[in-house]
């Protein structure tokens, strides 16, 4: 592309008018960048869209990526160059083959224009915001990290305007004992470190896990931990922009072919979620949780339902993974209200229950507070956020209970042999998912490495459904559609946690974007 | 445990509120500590408030214009309880004409509660709503060691302790950097601040690194302080064998898990146990044995007696927390400031009752001329309380004694 490819839709598919004079637009100088001056080119319409899909699919990759690894590990990093290296974004990784200096500035050029094109498709609601900046922010931590070059990242940092000052020696020394207790290196290596003094509040994702020693309102971030800094910068910088340009979209929307591009665009790629599932409300009855808690309840939520049954309480937590979990699966507001009261009233009277209690359900359905339509909490969020605590029993069985125990309670339920030890295997190297999808194929007599992987409650749910009634789904609607993984290019052969329902027979739904091209009115 | 000569019947309570409403509540000070000096405009008039009236009615979005205003409402509710929200982009009580978009909470104090409901686990003495002069130096563990992290790491000053009226403890901290916190930041806090994890369904609930980070080194040492009085004393955590099997649980390495096992047996009480434990990880250390337990005895310590946030209150901008000077409503204690200085003279059973408070009131009056012009609380033993409530209060002024010179002068300018 350089820049205006003379195409069909001439002069009137120009994003941004030519600028290009008068300002100094630094972004191209570095494989890196916070993307704060937008594209000044013009494209074509395919093109357009071009980019965005190469950008969905990394994004995708990314995304991926941290569901199954931990984020900034060996197999990480691995696993998201691997795929990377399938797109054209190769150009900017390193260790990649000499480019030319011109195939280095086209690469540049898309990274900018693809992301640009995306925080136009992302920005329309609070969901598609947050999936966009978490993705985003996954990506540009990948990039830093895999620029080892040390002036390259001083470069970096100079372009940004980003300065931070080393602490001197002395200071370092005072402090030495504790930066290297902090950092969980010798204290000789310490020496050997450059520190840098900031305010807690930019270091939040250090302090948070405890990785930097903090005095006095300040963390003392070593340079190779720098990149969590520039995250927090790159976060608030991203979320400012994305907040303005949503302001700034029903401007755009005159335009009456970038606009259903852009919904399309949104619309296929939220990653794993349940929420645009539509429910066949009124499918479950309370009376129907026990029998169908037995058969066709993930872990988890095998064990929430068996605390409430003995405690006849849950604490917050519970209440909110297992009670949406239930609305997920179909149990009307009526049905919910019904099932928990006849459980809690047994250890207080129905005047409690209702003051105290049925708000939250309500809540949760949407008919209290701010009316939001709350959805089933996903296998990362029980992984990832809301740890449990003193008192409570929700979370991820095969994260957050003991091994000991975990393998006691699936001795109970006849789990063993080859099941049982590929499951303890999964629980070894962290791959909690992987360890559900076992169980899942244990309980239902599948042959291991079967199923597709289990990503969601809801889908578990569904699927075992499908394994008992002959496909005939109870809470039947649920099209699983964005369930579906966004590349074509994710590996079949080796199971992964991102579902791949190759089966359902709805494939073509996927990466339909030749449909949308052309169903793009052209002149 | 009974409150001796306190005696607090709670459906006295509706009598009573209004009183206690009336003539001791302390609102000058209350109200100085909410305005924040007025050096930002609205900082009291967007303040959300709530209040749970009697047969739990709970009213939220209140707001107030003064603390006239404030006065008069309060009196005229006379709330069980009131809680205290965010500083909202608009007047709370106006909340229903602003779409919801637009009113959303912007700053509040950094919240922390701690409920002994959470250590059930780990005391033995009592359980739920109930504490003793057993199992209450935990409290007194956990003020000090959120108390110095807040202060030391992060470089807080304004932090004002507050005694729940039951069963926990709960901390405000004030300084503007910490009002001004983002829910990341709030969330970040608070997890740096938590170290026991996990939930019914994990025993090990603390696992350390070899090395360990400075903020939780200084926690064992507090620990380390009154650990020999609380644990091996009070509780007599390692006294039968019900209660060292389960102590012995958090161990990793089973092997060595049995061979202490049999050292309890040889020994009948917690301390010469407790001693067993210590040596046994010396000798390990030593040689470089049992990798996973290395430091299987600051982990113990820590899981007994660090302290647990309820994490969630202390996370949202928006959360409510109730408010210093309730009074509580079961046992008719007053929430109380505590002066982290002085936590171990801090009896939360000799904390001033409503019933208590108010009989000393009426003595004053029989005994007393009615002329002198005293705040009456001034005459009861709330004053103590306020008294600390009002040293918090005095270093808070000075933080905006300066921002307000800087204001007045730049009206001189012109």
């Amino acid at each position: 592309m350089e820049i205006a490819k003379p195409s069909r839709n001439k002069g009137r598919s120009r994003i941004v008018r030519n600028l290009n004079n008068g300002i100094q637009d630094l972004s191209s100088e570095h494989n890196l960048q916070f993307y704060s001056i937008p594209p000044v080119e013009t494209i074509s319409l395919q093109e357009f869209e071009e980019y965005a899909v190469e950008r969905l699919k990394v994004l995708k990759v990314i995304e991926t990526a941290g569901a199954k690894y931990v984020k900034g590990s060996e197999k990480y990093n691995d696993h998201v160059e691997l795929e990377i290296r399938k797109t054209p974004f190769k150009r900017l990784l390193k260790h990649s083959d000499i480019v030319s200096e011109s195939d280095l500035h086209k690469a540049r050029q898309l990274d900018k224009i693809s992301h640009f094109i995306l925080r136009l498709a992302y920005c329309r609601s609070e969901e598609l915001r947050r999936w966009f900046l978490q993705q985003e922010l996954d990506f540009f931590r990948f990039r830093f990290q895999c620029e080892t070059n040390l002036s390259e990242r001083k470069k970096f940092l100079e372009i940004n305007k980003l300065k931070y000052e080393p602490i001197s020696d002395t200071e370092k020394n005072s402090v030495q004992e504790q930066l290297a207790q902090a950092g969980k290196v010798d204290a000789g290596r310490v020496n050997t470190l450059e520190y840098f003094k900031v305010p807690f509040t930019e270091a939040l994702d250090l302090v948070r896990a405890r990785r930097v020693y903090l005095h006095q309102g300040s963390a003392y971030v070593p340079y190779e931990e720098m990149v969590s800094i520039l995250l927090s910068v790159y976060r608030t910088k991203l979320s400012q922009a994305l907040a303005v340009t949503s302001r700034a979209l029903p401007h755009l929307e005159e335009d009456d072919r970038l606009l259903p591009m852009l919904c399309g665009l949104s619309k296929r790629y939220l990653g794993q979620d349940y929420s645009n599932r539509k429910i066949n409300v009124g499918q479950i009855t309370a009376d129907m949780i026990e029998m169908l808690s037995k058969k066709s309840f993930p872990l988890c939520m095998q064990h929430l339902h068996q605390a409430l049954r003995q405690n006849h309480h849950l604490r917050h937590g519970g209440r909110m993974q297992y009670g949406l979990f239930l609305k997920g699966i179909g149990l009307s507001l009526d049905e919910a209200l019904k099932f928990w009261r006849s459980e809690f009233t047994k250890i207080m009277d129905g005047d409690k229950f209702d003051k105290q209690y049925a708000y939250n359900i309500r809540h949760n359905y949407g008919k209290e507070g701010k009316r939001a339509d709350y959805t089933p909490y996903s296998c990362m969020k029980i992984i990832m956020s809301n740890v449990p605590g003193t008192g409570d029993y929700h979370g991820c069985p095969f994260r957050h209970m003991d091994a000991d125990l975990l393998k006691q309670k699936l001795r109970a339920q006849n789990i063993g042999g080859e099941y049982l030890d590929k499951i303890m295997i999964d629980l070894k190297g962290n791959h909690y998912q992987l360890a559900c999808t076992h169980y899942f194929e244990a309980v239902h007599h599948l042959s291991l490495d079967t199923h597709n992987g289990i990503n969601h409650p809801s889908q578990y749910f569904d699927d075992s459904q499908k394994e008992l009634n002959g496909n005939k789904l109870v809470s039947s609607g649920g099209t699983n559609r964005s369930l579906r993984p966004a590349s074509q290019n994710t590996p079949k052969s080796k199971p992964s946690q991102v579902s791949q329902h190759s089966d359902s027979g709805e494939m073509e739904d996927d990466f339909d974007f030749e449909a949308a091209v052309h169903s793009i009115p052209q002149e | 445990m009974t409150d001796g000569k306190n005696s607090y019947d709670a459906s006295s309570l509706p009598d009573l509120l209004p009183i206690y409403y009336k003539r001791l509540f302390p609102y000058s000070p209350y109200y100085r500590w909410l305005n924040y000096g007025g050096v930002f405009k609205n900082y009291f008039t967007h303040r959300e408030f709530s209040f749970t009236l009697k047969d739990d009615v709970y009213i939220r979005y209140q707001s107030f214009s003064d603390q006239q205003d404030l006065e008069k409402e309060i009196q005229k509710r006379c709330p069980y309880k009131i809680d205290i929200g965010a500083i909202f982009t608009h007047r709370p009580k106006d909340h229903k004409t602003i779409k919801a978009a637009a009113f959303q909470a912007q700053e509040k104090e950094l919240v922390f509660d701690i409920d002994m409901t959470d250590y059930d686990d780990v005391r033995r003495c009592c359980s739920g709503a109930d504490i003793c002069e057993k199992c209450w130096p935990l409290m007194q563990i956990a003020i000090k060691i959120i108390d110095r992290a807040l202060r030391d790491d992060f470089g807080f000053e304004h932090l004002l302790w507050v005694y729940s009226g039951r069963r926990g403890v709960h901390c405000w901290v004030c300084d503007e950097v910490a009002r001004k916190l983002s829910q990341d930041g709030r969330t970040a806090v608070a997890e740096y601040l938590s170290v026991v994890k996990g939930g019914e369904n994990q025993t090990r609930k603390v696992v350390l690194d070899d090395r360990i980070h400075p903020s939780i080194g200084c926690a064992i040492n507090v620990i380390r302080g009154r650990f020999s009085d609380y644990a091996l004393s009070k509780q007599d955590f390692l006294g039968n064998e019900e209660k060292y099997t389960k102590v012995l649980q958090l161990v990793p390495d089973e092997e060595f898990r049995e061979a202490l096992s049999g050292y309890m047996q040889n020994f009948g009480k917690s301390n010469h146990r407790w001693l067993v434990f210590i040596e046994k990880q010396k000798e390990i250390l030593d040689k470089g044995a049992f990798k996973k337990s290395q430091n299987m005895v600051e982990e113990i310590m820590l899981q007994y007696c660090y302290p647990r946030l309820d994490v969630n209150v202390s996370k949202g901008v928006n959360h409510l927390l109730k408010s210093p000077f309730c009074v509580h409503p079961k046992t008719g204690r007053v929430c109380v400031p505590i002066d982290p200085e002085n936590v171990d003279s801090f009896d939360p059973f000799k904390v001033p009752t409503i019933s208590g408070l108010i009989e000393e009131l009426n003595k004053f009056e029989t005994t007393e001329e009615q002329g002198k012009r005293m705040k009456d609380y001034r005459r009861t033993s709330l004053n103590e309380s306020i008294q600390i409530f009002e040293k918090f209060l005095k270093k808070l002024e000075g933080s905006w004694k300066g921002r307000l010179q800087e204001q007045s002068d730049m009206k001189m300018e012109f």
